[in-house]
This record gives structure tokens, C-alpha cells and sequence, in this order.
């Protein structure tokens, strides 16, 4: 494969490959999609990962669980808080820790504003990634508020390390919950700017109804999970099936669409945006009295055993496994991280379009790289 | 001439060309008053080239930066009109890194064509009452004809290149810039319809009573809108920007290119774009032509006020900034639903509107 | 018939979706009050940064030159990457004990990741953050600092 990708002598049998990647603008960031040409149909897609592979996992096993929370912004950083909370259920889980209405409440409202920004980030690059350019300003121009509401409260933008086992870092700021309710009063009402400009454009609706049709047996077997397996009609929302922290008293909707292809990939995101908004707004006028943390000991030592959790990240389903023996280092921690199992679907949905669906797909899977790195 | 106040010459430059034709002529042979003409219009284009192309780049970012909630460049002197000069001269120092393996003569020729085919078509252009280089009898057809030409430099750039993406880039850009011409002077043949003739000093002329696109009506604003969105094609921007569509193909034909050489098509496809404003001004909005509605002669004469070549830049900048909105807006088309929209539906538009124009012209229902 | 119905609804349809988009952009064209971005290093001086920010690990010292570390190494514990380094030495007190206290208190902010780990497990709050973000050097050496300042004692009663 590397000998074709050098060779530049084109026969007429022999595939035109070029290489997307690592250093690419439409990958977001280092992927590298060797890919197969037959003019410009896309024949084969061969995915080659590893560029920022950082170990993440084995740094773990020599670290204690409270510090292997700020890892796990590290892996999927538009998802921060929601890392963060998967360990954090972990451990608790583990130690039979019964955590404070309260956290559980601020978790999950930070959740789906971690939910929100990383939807508005996808809406921004997804635009550029079809060619609109201007998308991409108004999506950070409107995340920057998300942003500032972080900054506020957990002092880190993106790498927010807000949750810790046992509660949170510090409480919320007193500015919290009026920031909160301005914005969503704020993206409410801009929101139809984002159909005007990409969801109802006849370009790119032409640019993606269609497009790389995923059908639902595809997406189970694959394990597309997310918005993505979403849409395709795999009902996969772990925040429906399987509630954690205050997911339980929350009523939402779980979007659900049939077709599979690229557009409602794009619209199923768009409709979360609007459900993350429904559940702050039921969260975030009782936050209920109490304390932000529990008292734990000094050094945590899980029960020697095996524990999983799972959690909804914006992009799927964040399982966490961690195996104990007793002592305060996990003795191997797993992330089933869900960019790397979706990256699998993306040869078996481009094959047969042209190399700008092939953007186009990428793009509406939404991928973070160092998430399948790790 | 004397007795004429000397800013009167922005009204009308004819006297003030003829003047200097008439001093050469008379101090030397006819062949050596000629060529000393062509030398000092050459320079004046080459000096209008490079300060219209710098300003367009500050323009279009600074458009681009107000669409999009941002400043745009603030840096470089007042509102950082400076910083395209400043761009330039760092882009005049970068290396011209030599590719290996490529077409090193065809890679070099390149941009040469694209910014020679630039200068052939600025000649035909009138920029103002008497600022007109050559008046040919077939302008339309020689600004078609020469503005297609450009394609072979993309072409010749991509392939020479010897790059994947490059190729890819170009051969989009071929495949698109062939059929864009097409509707491009259909819509421009709809015109001259209109006006009965194709030299371009004839039709600003005919535009004294009212511009064709009100003089045309219907048919008329039709052929401008195909002519925008060919036009538009032609000059490889968004959102038709597939020859060097970014987030696809890094930057389609130009990827190998680099320091001066790059910034030739960079200059090219922002002078293309005023070429293709500015035959829409004068073709559609009357070129130098102020604004003239009938017999009114008050309103006409209030209009008069203006000089011809502000009237000009005005619609060339109004023109461009459309075609700035329709990039900073849009998405990018895929090559194939490019071709759908040129074959399926410009082309028979087109067509069509040259029929009702024809007939409209015969019936006498234009104004 | 249909189909033609169809064609020419599409391109209606299609224009109206682009006249739409480029109202948008347009409005924002001509609304330059809407620009969000700053004039970053021309607004150092009024730029206010949140109060919580976690720009740079600082140890605050009041007015008579004091600070609050014990020198207990806690937070040289907690921190995953090795960022912080605590020396301590022996110092003997006016009344004759001796006990230990903090020589230099080393920061390597070249390998911190802002975890906040540090602050939050400190026993006797020595530790804050400030919103100092502006790390740029050009030496490497220069972002190891010292958070103790030469000269400076633990607080009483600490």
C-alpha cells in the first residue's frame, strides 16, 4: 500500500490513490484516509490511525483514579465533562458511594452543555467541510458562550476536569444557572439562522440527502452508536436505556430518524442540540440544595473486581472497564471510545460516491481523532 | 481645450488622450507614436493590475471578516489597508521551491498564461468615458474568446505539477470552465441582441437612455443572474470553487505552487473576478453610463454629476460584493451536480431567454 | 406535466432556500455592531479574565513576604505529571524545635495540564491559580519557576 501510495505512474487497471492525510484539512486533525480512485469515485477507503496514539490507557495503570480524570479530557476533548463523569460513575459505582442530588443535577446540565458545544462545533466544521465557510464563525461565535460558561464555573474551557470520584471540583459559580438560561434564551433564538444558512440551502441538501446511506442492520453490526447510529433508526441513546446521574427525572425525547444518510446524520445533531436545551431548561431553576462533593478518603482503593460503566457522549457510547486488584492504580483500564468503532462504518458507507461525499460522510461522523487514538 | 476647467477631464478623458496622441504624433513617426502609447498604457494596466488586485484581496477579506462577525485585517495601517502590501512583499521573498519530477517549463509558463490572458481582456475593457484602451468592432466576442483561454493555465499548472490533487484540480476546473462558457456567452449573446451591437463603447452608448437591465426587463435580469453565476464558475470561486476546493483537495491546481508563482493565481482569479464584474457593469448596468431614466432631463442631469469612472468602480464594486456574498454564503457544489446545473438547467434557460429576447427586440416591447 | 411542474418548482425552491442564506449574511454585513471578536493584545489592559481561570499555579504571599506551605510534599503526590517538586529543609524555631519547612517549591508549567488536583488537595490552601495566561518564552528554563519567593516564611499559625 505505501509503494502504490509513492508510485505515480497511473495505469488504467490499477487504482488512482491518494492520500488524505495526516495532514489534511477536512480530516480534523491527524487521520489518514488512504483512498482509492476510480476518476473521482471512491473505491476503497483504508483508514490508518495511531498518529497521536498517547497511551492513554497504559498511562492510566500507573496512575491514581482521581488523576486519571484529567486524562480522560484528553480523549475525546469536545466530550470533556462527559469523560470525566463516565470514570467518575465508575469509581463511585465501585465504591458503593452514594452521591449528592445536587452533583448528580450539575453533571448532568454541564453534560448537555458539553452535548451542545460539541454539536455546535460539528455544525461549524461540517459547514466548512462542504465549503461554507461562514458557518464555521458563526458555530464558535455562539460555542464561545458554552465556553465562557465553563471557563466561569471549572476555570478550563475545553479541558474542563470538573468532575472528581466522589462529586465535583468546586461548586457551581452564583452566575451559573443566569448564564445558563441567557444563552439558551440566546441559541434559541438564533437558531434558525443555522437552517437558513446550511439545513435549508438547496445545495446542501443536495450536497447531503442521499449521501452515504447507512441502513439500521449495518449500524447495529458496526456498532454505530450516537447521533450517528441515531440516524439510522438504532436506538442507542444511553441516557434513555440505561439513566445515569439525573437522566431519570428528565422527560426528552431520543432523536430518532430512518434513513441513515448523511443529511439526517447532520439533522440528528441539530435536533439533540434542541432536546439538550429542553433538558437544561428542566434541570436548571432547581438545582437542589446540598453539598458539591462527598468526603472521601485520601487514597482510593477500589474493591478488587471488575466494573463498567456506560455513558452517552456526543458522539456515542463512552464505555469505561476497569479491572481492580485491590490496589489504588487500576490494574487496566479500557476505553471503548465511540469515534473508533464508528471510523469502521466510513469505508462501507463512501464506497461508490465521489471524493467530495467522501468529505461530506467523514464529516457527518463526526469524528475527534485523538478519541480513536487515545 | 484651455478654456475647459481642468476637472472636467474626469468627466470626459477624450480630449486629454487625443492631446497626447496628437503631441506624439506630431514629434515622431506614426509606428514610433504608436508604440510608445502601447508602452504607456502597458504600464498604466500593469500599475492598475497590481494596485486593483491588492485592494480587491484587502476587500474581499475584509468582506469576508464583517459577514462573518470579525474584524479582518486591523493591523497594518488604518484599518490594515497595508496588509496585502505587507502579504505581497512577503510572498515577493518566499523561496520558489522546485518540485522534482515536475514539467519544470509547462510548471513555470502557468501562471504566465492565466495572468497574460488577464492584461488581454483589462484592454477591452472601457473604464470611463475616453479611458478605453482598444474599441474593437467584435469586444464581446474577443473578451469571450480570450477570457476562455485561461483554463489552459489551470490546466497546464495541475498537470505539470505531477501531483494527484493537482490533477484532480484541474481537470475539474477544465471540465467546468468548458460548459460555464457556454452559458456565460449565451447570456452575453442575449445582450447584444439588445443592443445590436457587440463593440462595448456602442452599447455603454446605447445604455444613455435607461441600462439594459431595465431596458430588458425581464429577459435581461435573467441573462445577468446566469451571467453571475457563470461568471462566477469561470473565475474558479465559491461555490464553485472545485478546483481548489479546500477542505477536498487541499488547493486543488495550485497545491505545488508557491512564494510569487502562487501569488500570481492568487492576483489572477481576484483580477478575473473584476473582469467579469466589470463587463457585467457595462454590459447590464451601463458600464461608465450614470444612472438615466428616459427623458427625464432634471434627474439626468443631477445623475451627470458623477464621473463617468466612479459611476463605473461603483457598479464593479456592487457587482463584486455580490459575487463575495454568493462565495461567503454557499457550500461548495460536487463536480457532477455542477455539471447538472449548467446542462440542466442554465443551458436551456439560457436558451430560451435568447428566444424571448429575440422576439421582444422584434415586437419592439423593450423600453 | 408533472415533472415540468416539478422542475421549475425546484429552481423556485432552490433560489428562495439561497435568498435566504444570503439575507442572513448580508444583515450581518451591514450590522458591524455584531462583531464579536477583540483586539487581543490592544485590550490588555481592560481584559478581565474569569476569576476561577486556571492561567498559572501561583502561592500567595501576604504583605510581610509569608506563604502558607508547610512543605508537606501533598500536592507533589497528587500531581500526575511530575510538575510539581517540593525540597524541603530543617529549620530550627525561636523556641528551640525544629521542624520542617518548604526550601524551594518548584513548578514545571511546561508539564502541567491544569488539573486543579494540586489546589484542591493542598491541607492549608497555599496553592491558587492565577490569571496570568501569557507563558510564552524563549527559553525552555524559564517556565520551571519557583512559587516560593527568596526569603519568604510560612505564615503563623499555619
Amino acid at each position: 500500500m505505501e509503494e502504490q501510495v509513492l508510485n505515480t505512474a497511473i495505469n488504467e487497471d490499477e487504482p488512482y490513490l491518494i492520500n488524505m492525510g495526516p495532514q489534511h484539512p477536512s480530516t480534523h486533525g491527524v487521520l489518514r484516509l488512504v483512498v482509492s480512485l476510480k476518476g473521482e469515485t471512491v473505491k476503497n477507503v483504508v483508514p490508518h490511525i495511531g498518529y497521536i496514539h498517547r497511551g492513554i490507557e497504559k498511562m492510566c495503570e500507573s496512575l491514581t483514579y482521581p488523576q486519571i480524570i484529567h486524562l480522560t479530557d484528553r480523549m475525546d476533548y469536545l466530550s470533556a465533562h462527559i469523560n470525566n463523569e463516565a470514570v467518575c460513575l465508575n469509581v463511585e459505582k465501585a465504591l458503593e458511594i452514594e452521591i449528592p442530588e445536587r452533583v448528580k443535577v450539575i453533571r448532568t446540565i454541564m453534560a448537555e452543555l458539553t452535548r451542545i458545544q460539541s454539536h455546535q462545533l460539528f455544525w461549524a466544521s461540517y459547514g466548512m467541510d462542504l465549503g461554507g465557510q461562514t458557518c464555521y464563525f458563526y458555530g464558535l461565535r455562539d460555542r464561545e458562550k458554552v465556553l465562557d460558561i465553563f471557563e466561569e464555573t471549572t476555570g478550563g474551557r475545553m479541558i474542563v476536569s470538573y468532575s472528581c470520584p466522589g462529586g465535583l471540583m468546586y461548586d457551581i459559580h452564583p452566575n451559573f444557572q443566569k448564564r445558563v438560561n441567557d444563552f439558551i434564551k440566546y441559541f434559541r433564538s438564533i437558531l434558525w439562522e443555522y437552517d437558513a444558512i446550511l439545513t435549508g440551502n438547496v445545495i446542501f441538501r443536495e450536497r447531503t440527502i442521499g449521501i452515504g446511506k447507512l441502513s439500521l442492520e449495518d449500524a447495529v453490526s458496526y456498532g454505530v452508536t450516537g447521533p450517528s447510529g441515531r440516524a439510522s433508526g438504532f436506538s442507542c441513546d444511553i441516557r434513555k436505556h440505561d439513566p445515569y446521574s439525573a437522566y431519570d427525572r428528565v422527560k426528552f425525547n431520543e432523536v430518532l430518524f430512518t434513513e441513515g444518510d448523511t443529511y439526517h446524520r447532520y439533522l440528528a445533531r441539530i435536533e439533540e442540540m434542541k432536546e439538550s436545551m429542553n433538558i437544561i431548561e428542566q434541570l436548571i431553576d432547581n438545582i437542589p440544595e446540598g453539598p458539591y462533593t462527598v468526603k472521601m478518603k485520601p487514597v482510593l482503593k477500589l474493591p478488587e473486581g471488575e466494573y463498567f460503566q456506560k455513558v452517552e457522549t456526543a458522539r456515542g457510547e463512552l464505555d469505561v472497564f476497569i479491572v481492580s486488584d485491590g490496589n489504588k492504580y487500576p490494574f487496566r483500564m479500557k476505553f471503548r471510545s465511540p469515534n473508533f468503532v464508528n471510523l469502521g462504518v466510513l469505508n462501507h458507507i463512501s464506497k461508490e460516491f465521489k471524493i467530495a461525499d467522501l468529505v461530506a460522510i467523514a464529516g457527518s461522523l463526526d469524528f475527534v481523532i485523538p478519541d480513536i487514538d487515545r | 481645450m484651455t478654456s475647459e476647467p481642468w476637472w472636467k477631464i474626469f468627466y470626459d478623458f477624450t480630449p486629454f488622450t487625443k492631446s497626447i496622441d496628437e503631441g506624439l504624433r506630431s514629434s515622431m513617426s506614426p509606428f514610433w507614436a504608436v508604440t510608445t502609447e502601447m508602452v504607456i498604457v502597458g504600464i498604466l494596466f500593469l500599475l492598475f493590475y497590481a494596485v486593483v488586485g491588492l485592494f480587491l484581496v484587502y476587500w474581499e477579506r475584509k468582506v469576508c471578516a464583517f459577514i462573518q462577525n470579525r474584524l479582518g485585517p486591523n493591523r497594518i495601517g488604518p484599518y490594515g489597508i497595508f496588509q496585502t502590501v505587507a502579504d505581497l512583499i512577503k510572498l515577493l521573498f518566499k523561496e520558489l521551491i522546485p518540485i522534482k519530477n515536475a514539467d519544470s517549463f509547462l510548471f513555470n509558463l502557468a501562471p504566465y498564461i492565466v495572468i497574460i490572458v488577464n492584461f488581454m481582456v483589462l484592454g477591452a475593457i472601457p473604464f470611463g468615458k475616453g479611458l478605453h484602451a482598444i474599441d474593437f468592432n467584435i469586444g464581446i466576442f474577443y473578451v469571450i474568446a480570450v477570457s476562455s483561454m485561461s483554463v489552459i493555465g489551470v490546466l497546464l499548472a495541475g498537470w505539470s505539477s505531477n501531483s494527484k490533487y493537482s490533477l484532480i484540480g484541474a481537470m475539474r476546473s477544465g471540465a467546468m470552465i468548458v460548459s460555464y462558457e457556454l452559458s456565460l456567452g449565451l447570456a452575453l449573446i442575449t445582450m447584444v441582441i439588445l443592443a445590436g451591437s457587440m463593440q462595448l463603447s456602442v452599447i455603454v452608448e446605447a445604455q444613455r437612455t435607461g441600462w439594459f437591465i431595465f431596458k430588458g426587463h425581464i429577459p435581461a435580469f435573467i441573462a445577468f443572474i446566469i451571467y453571475i453565476i457563470s461568471g462566477t464558475a469561470e473565475t474558479n470561486r465559491g461555490p464553485f470553487d472545485l478546483a481548489e476546493a479546500e477542505s477536498e483537495l487541499t488547493a486543488g491546481y495550485h497545491t505545488e505552487y508557491s512564494g510569487m508563482k502562487f501569488a500570481f493565481f492568487y492576483l489572477a482569479e481576484f483580477i478575473n473576478m473584476f473582469i467579469v464584474a466589470s463587463i457585467a457593469s457595462t454590459i447590464f448596468l451601463g458600464g461608465w453610463m450614470p444612472l438615466h431614466i428616459g427623458s427625464w432631463e432634471g434627474f439626468n442631469k443631477i445623475m451627470d454629476i458623477i464621473p463617468p469612472f466612479i459611476w463605473y468602480l461603483g457598479k464593479t464594486f456592487f457587482i463584486i460584493y455580490l459575487i463575495m456574498l454568493l462565495k461567503w454564503t454557499f457550500p461548495r457544489l460536487r463536480i457532477d451536480q455542477l455539471l447538472t446545473l449548467e446542462w440542466k438547467y442554465l443551458l436551456p434557460i439560457n436558451l430560451v431567454n435568447v428566444l424571448i429576447m429575440a422576439f421582444l427586440v422584434l415586437m419592439g416591447w423593450h423600453f | 406535466m408533472n415533472s415540468v411542474v416539478q422542475y421549475f418548482k425546484g429552481i423556485a425552491d432552490g433560489i428562495w432556500s439561497l435568498l435566504k442564506g444570503m439575507s442572513v449574511t448580508n444583515r450581518y454585513f451591514f450590522s458591524p455592531g455584531k462583531i464579536v471578536t477583540q483586539k487581543y493584545p490592544n485590550n490588555r489592559k481592560d481584559l478581565v479574565m474569569f476569576d476561577r481561570f486556571k492561567g498559572d499555579l501561583i502561592m500567595p504571599h501576604d504583605e510581610k513576604n509569608e506563604h502558607k506551605c508547610t512543605g508537606c510534599g501533598i500536592c507533589q503526590i497528587n500531581c500526575p505529571n511530575g510538575s510539581i517538586e517540593v525540597i524541603s529543609k530543617t529549620i530550627t524555631t525561636e523556641d528551640g524545635k525544629t521542624r520542617k519547612a518548604i526550601d524551594k517549591h518548584i513548578y514545571h508549567l511546561g508539564k502541567c495540564t491544569f488539573c486543579a488536583l494540586c489546589v484542591k488537595s493542598c491541607p492549608s490552601d497555599a496553592l491558587a491559580f492565577s490569571q496570568e495566561f501569557e507563558h510564552a518564552v524563549f527559553n525552555k528554563e524559564l517556565l520551571t519557576k519557583q512559587l516560593n519567593k527568596p526569603g519568604s516564611q510560612i505564615m503563623k499559625g499555619v
